[in-house]
């Protein structure tokens, strides 16, 4: 995961680089739990580019840094979601609560 | 007409949340060979993911146990079964239920069998307490396909 702090505006983006699963979860939530408190932003990006697998796993993680940000008064946002990952997102209620901006689509308009 | 498949493969490693990917990967591959589409396989590997974790953090819990998977093709359809010898499921009902979750702790979200449900074709649950858990899923390969020729042909 990579991690990166915009001074300016207060905001923290995660950088995920690796799939998200129960396995890989565990330790991207302790990590990402630890830079929050660190940081207190105003505003904290999952960046999803960078990985194209995500299981119901990946759920809990979103939320549960949803709430510790919120709770810190910043907002959270989500980008560059695959089709699998927004239908996730869809059908567990994520995406009423928090903003999700899929990713661009190169695909041929012929 | 396209000819027909048949071929089957079976996988057993222990519980260990580091075989999530390789379940899912391995099944994937060996799925291939029905030439699905990307939004296809990436169903698969999700409901493979699901049922295996499932396996391991609720069948076995802090126990180390084996978990079975094979996967069979017929024609253009693919049969998967994940199954533990863990600790079996008390209510599936309950436990098929958006949202319901045993271990809210994990901060599981308790849409494994949802997601299982909506990315396969049909999913059967087999449970018995003390014994284990059988998950079988099917998906048919190639009728997102055959829904966008129809959709042309409408059009
Ligand atoms: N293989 C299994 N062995 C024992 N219990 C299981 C198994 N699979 C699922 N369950 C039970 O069903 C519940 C719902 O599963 P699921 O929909 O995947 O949600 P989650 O995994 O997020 O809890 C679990 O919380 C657990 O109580
Ligand atoms: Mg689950």
């Amino acid at each position: 995961m990579i991690v990166e702090f915009k001074k300016e505006d207060k905001v923290l983006i995660f950088k995920l680089t690796e799939d998200v699963d129960q396995h890989t979860s565990e330790k991207i939530r302790r990590k990402m739990d630890n830079e929050i408190k660190r940081y207190i932003p105003r505003k904290v990006i999952f960046d999803f580019s960078n990985i194209s697998f995500m299981d119901s796993a990946g759920i809990g993680m979103v939320l549960g840094r949803y709430k510790l940000a919120q709770m810190l008064d910043g907002e959270l946002e989500i980008i560059n979601v695959n089709r699998a990952m927004k239908k996730i997102f869809d059908m567990s209620g994520v995406s009423r609560i928090i903003n999700i901006v899929e990713e661009e689509k190169n695909e041929g308009v012929i | 007409m396209k000819g027909l498949y048949d071929n089957e493969m079976k996988l057993e490693f222990i519980s260990k949340t580091n075989n999530e990917a390789f379940a899912r990967i391995t099944v994937a591959a060996f799925v291939s060979q029905l030439d699905p589409t990307i939004d296809e396989l990436s169903d698969i590997k999700t409901a493979v993911s699901e049922a295996v974790t499932n396996s391991i953090i609720h069948g076995y819990e802090d126990e180390e146990g084996i978990i079975r998977v094979s996967a069979k093709l017929f024609g253009n359809s693919v049969e998967i079964e994940i199954s533990d010898n863990g600790k079996g499921i008390g209510n599936i009902e309950e436990a098929r239920k958006p949202l319901y979750t045993s271990k809210p702790n994990l901060e599981r979200s308790g849409m494994g069998f949802t997601i299982m449900e909506s990315f396969m074709d049909d999913v059967k649950i087999e449970s018995a307490l003390g014994l284990g858990t059988k998950i079988t899923m099917r998906k048919q390969i190639g009728g997102e396909k055959q829904e966008e020729e129809m959709d042309v042909r409408e059009a």
